[in-house]
């Protein structure tokens, strides 16, 4: 799968109090979470984005709380993938797990800016900043994880593994 | 070349003789644990597999403690979803309002977690048991749903890194202030998808509740797990609990660790993290004049019996400063009962603070004492991210229950000694 979209860059530390606030966690329906998609780090995210743009983040991306409901709300928000410098772990499984792609590119992450457009094959993890022409290519991902993937997220791949 | 604790444990669960840092793995779980707010996920991914059964109903631990007693229409919607489901499956382990606490303070008072263990949960502080030398990890709604159908969950085994307290703790410096200490150290991704080890001569002056405190908050470094290495403190609060068979675990000597961190706990003054990140601690002594709104002492991390009784020394005879609130919550109804008790309610509403049912509520911006923008609050949570207690612009700083109480009485962010003159 290729991914080209518009980047939003974000800093270090964006935790899932700021992915998704927890005054919205009395509802697990992805739309309603979608609506609320950073929010409070910037109140019009979700009206400036466009479906299949690309998200940035610097370190430790997605720290904090296990509610999958961020991964989940930055998905049906309409963003293709996230690249960051680096993933919190639980952000980490849960958009495997779920079915966000994202990818761990600490040089396409930080040379990246708000604009660019960003090219992202999730096969060979090769990202390429079409603004400014550099390419990279992000941590490779285990295969036990790219089966998961392939299953469609964990749920899809433990009910057609019966032995997991 | 031997193994941590952690990597003993994710072994024997794996049904393997070793495994490696790096290792993927998939392993079966003692418990898997979800809330209000992350089951009904779980419960939708569950019902969609169209299994017949969950894989075992003693070992799903469902408990309603964020938005309970519920908030809101939409919260009580999300909690019938869990009463509905334990109902339908029969879960053991479903706690209704009145026996409902804290599901980090309640797990383990009740003897459900125990060492040795495999625990999954759909909260991110899962960690926490992870002071009664089992492994515990916070895992999303997904896991969790998995986890019902199979028993499983897949884990990549972390590095482990050691941390070693020595020297003897000044007066009114708990666990929670260690774990602040080190967190500041280290920063809020400083063990990032490791585990951390507690260890050393020091920690036998901590006792389980400062050892919770310990472990639960092994995630704002990024940790996988935090883990101790049972002890008689540990043989001691287990025994009287445990209902099922339970294994101490230790690390070898020739373990592998990816780093040792060596901590003399004698030069720590009680800690503060201020806004708006767990790593931004200081001591207490180099904070004048924080005015407070809103004090809070209870949560996943601070709601014990023994946080409590801290408080109330500090509190006896005392009152809150004007305009302050202060909100005390009991991390289960054992630990309310046992403060009424002791008295201790007592002193707290004779201060002038106010007393909640258990609840996550306010640590998560949830109920029960939400703040305004431009406000402060001093509580014994956990994390003070921007807009977690209520609106974007307030600001939270974290501490142990000394400081949170003598800064409750004083009205800003105050040393014990400072109301103990």
């Amino acid at each position: 799968m290729i991914y080209v979209g518009k980047v939003w860059k974000f800093g270090d530390d964006i935790n899932t109090d700021a992915i998704i606030p927890a005054r919205y966690l009395n509802s697990s329906d992805p739309l309603e979470l979608a609506k609320h998609c950073m929010e409070d780090a910037d109140p019009d995210f979700v009206k400036k984005i466009s479906k299949g743009d690309i998200m940035i983040g610097g370190k430790n991306f997605g720290c904090g709380s296990s509610r999958e409901h961020a991964p989940v709300s930055i998905k049906f928000a309409g963003i293709s993938c996230v690249v960051a410098e680096s993933f919190a772990r639980i952000f980490f499984r849960n958009s495997f797990n779920m079915g966000l792609p994202i990818f761990d590119s600490l040089k396409a992450a930080r040379e990246a800016s708000t604009g660019d457009e960003l090219e992202v094959d999730s096969e060979t993890g090769k990202i390429k900043n079409l603004t400014t022409g550099k390419s990279y290519t992000a941590v490779p991902i285990p295969a036990f994880m790219q089966d998961l993937i392939s299953a469609g997220g964990l749920m899809n791949y433990v009910v057609k593994k019966n032995e997991f | 070349m031997g193994m941590t604790i952690t990597e003993k444990i994710l072994a024997v669960h794996s049904g393997k003789a070793k495994v490696s840092p790096g290792e993927l793995i998939i392993a079966k779980v003692d418990i898997a644990l979800g809330n209000d707010i992350t089951a009904p996920m779980a419960i939708r991914e569950f019902e969609r597999t169209q299994v017949k059964n969950v894989f075992d109903r003693d070992r799903i631990i469902l408990v309603p403690d964020h938005f309970t007693p519920n908030k809101d229409i939409a919260s009580a919607e999300q909690s019938k979803i869990l009463r509905d489901f334990a109902r339908k499956y029969k879960i053991t382990h479903y706690f209704e309002i009145g026996e409902v606490g804290i599901e980090h303070v309640l797990l383990p008072e009740q003897g459900i977690v125990l060492p040795g263990e495999l625990i999954i949960g759909a909260d991110s502080h899962t960690c926490t048991y992870g002071a009664l030398g089992a492994f515990s990890t916070g895992v999303g709604s997904t896991d969790l749903a998995a986890a019902m159908v199979n028993g499983r969950a897949w884990f990549r085994v972390p590095e482990t890194m050691k941390f070693v307290y020595t020297g003897k703790p000044r007066k009114w410096v708990g666990g929670k202030d260690l774990i602040l200490y080190t967190i500041g150290q280290i920063g809020v991704d400083g063990a990032l998808y490791r585990a951390m080890e507690f260890t050393g001569p020091a920690l036998k002056y901590i006792d389980m509740a400062g050892r919770f405190s310990m472990a639960n908050m092994a995630i704002e470094a990024g940790g996988k797990n935090g883990i101790f290495i049972p002890d008689d403190i540990t043989e001691k609060y287990v025994k009287e609990r445990a209902t099922k068979k339970y294994v101490f675990y230790e690390s070898d000597e020739d373990a592998r660790y990816a780093d040792v961190i060596k901590i003399k706990v004698g030069d720590i003054e009680p800690q503060i993290a201020c806004p708006h990140l767990p790593e931004n601690t200081k001591p207490v002594g180099d904070l004048k004049d924080v005015i407070l709104d809103q004090v809070v002492i209870g949560s996943c991390t601070n709601g014990r019996i023994e946080d409590f009784r801290v408080a109330a020394d500090i509190m006896k005879g005392q009152k809150v400063a004007k305009y302050l609130r202060c909100i005390i919550i009991p991390g289960s109804q054992k630990v309310y009962l046992e403060a009424l008790e002791e008295g201790l309610i007592e002193i707290f509403i004779k201060a002038g603070a106010v007393v909640s049912a258990p609840t996550c509520g306010p640590c998560l911006g949830g109920h029960m004492g939400i703040l305004a923008g431009g406000e402060k609050a001093l509580a014994t949570t956990n994390r003070n991210f921007v807009g977690r207690m209520g609106h974007p612009k307030s600001e939270v700083y974290l501490s142990g229950p000394a400081v949170a109480a003598a800064s409750a009485v004083t009205g800003k962010i105050s040393s014990p000694e400072e109301v103990l003159k």
